[in-house]
């Protein structure tokens, strides 16, 4: 029998897939010399593992699954790397939200009642993406596992070595940077009126 | 009764696992006494629902410019491939 593997051609995987990989690997790193990275790891680790490939899904598929791997592994390193402590302790600290009492200090704002109208917006996406810049980068990296990726908090417990506690906290730092980022970056700009 | 930072945490937890009864029952009662945190409330799910739908049109919005991967990482990485699998023989 003649050993011939039609479905999978090394030789123009970048032509063919590295883009759409490299967005995919964009989107959650939003770090481009990162995600270069992680595609040519991919790619690597898919020529060395090509003849697990049963052809069974097509080779984008096959691929896009490997990169999930690797964007893992990835966010598995990066937390080795950057320790939680100084969140922990930063979080001990009294920060711009609440007073000693527990209280708000800023109000946060009154979104309207209909969310659908606000995400049909293309200057609130811009926002969006402007306040996921702007956040750390390891509260980027929770809340993207958590809400782009779907993860279980247990699964991201795991990946990043974080007790549950700990990751409650950064969880909870992150919406409540990106709610006060939209709120003082979009939606003040919107309403434009001061509110009483 | 708890504090607005408290029911802040609770909310943001109770998007990620089932609220034990206790604290379930103290949020709800926070949230009808608080003129603000179910403001708060609103724009988690708002967040929620945004970053559901920015990665869904991410990922099926047509390739930008900026998206792609640049010539010079294009090359990189075809040569690593090339030399990878000439060394692939040897383990």
């Amino acid at each position: 029998m003649k050993e011939e593997r039609q479905d999978l051609h090394p030789d123009i995987w970048v032509q063919d897939h590295g883009d759409v990989l490299f967005r995919y690997a964009l989107v959650r790193l939003r770090d481009r010399a990162a995600a270069e990275e992680v595609v040519q790891e991919t790619f690597l680790a898919a020529l060395k593992g090509r003849e697990q490939f049963k052809g069974r899904a097509s080779e984008r598929t096959w691929l896009v699954g490997i990169l999930k791997h690797k964007l893992m592994d990835h966010f598995r390193k990066s937390s080795r790397e950057s320790p939680v402590t100084d969140l922990i302790s930063s979080e001990e600290s009294p920060e711009d939200f609440f007073d000693r009492n527990g209280k708000w200090k800023v109000e946060p704002g009154a979104w309207g009642d209909d969310p659908g109208d606000v995400l049909e917006k293309k200057e609130f996406w811009k926002t969006f993406k402007e306040c996921m810049v702007g956040l750390p980068q390891r509260l980027a990296d929770v809340f993207s596992l958590r809400e782009f990726e779907g993860l279980e908090t247990e699964e991201i417990r795991n990946l990043m070595g974080l007790s549950t506690t700990n990751l409650n906290v950064q969880m909870y730092r992150a919406r409540l940077r990106l709610a006060r980022c939209l709120d003082t970056n979009w939606f003040e700009r919107k309403e434009k009126e001061p509110q009483k | 009764m708890i504090t607005c930072e408290e029911a802040t945490r609770l909310i943001s937890e109770s998007l990620d696992r089932k609220l034990p009864l206790g604290r379930r029952i103290g949020l709800r009662i926070h949230l009808l006494m608080c003129k603000l945190c179910p403001r708060f409330l609103r724009q988690m799910l708002l967040l929620r629902n945004a970053a559901y739908q920015y990665r869904e049109e991410k990922e099926k919005e047509a390739l930008s410019p900026s998206d792609r991967l640049s010539l010079g990482a294009k090359e990189k990485i075809k040569q690593a491939l090339k030399t990878h699998s000439v060394s692939k023989s040897s383990p």
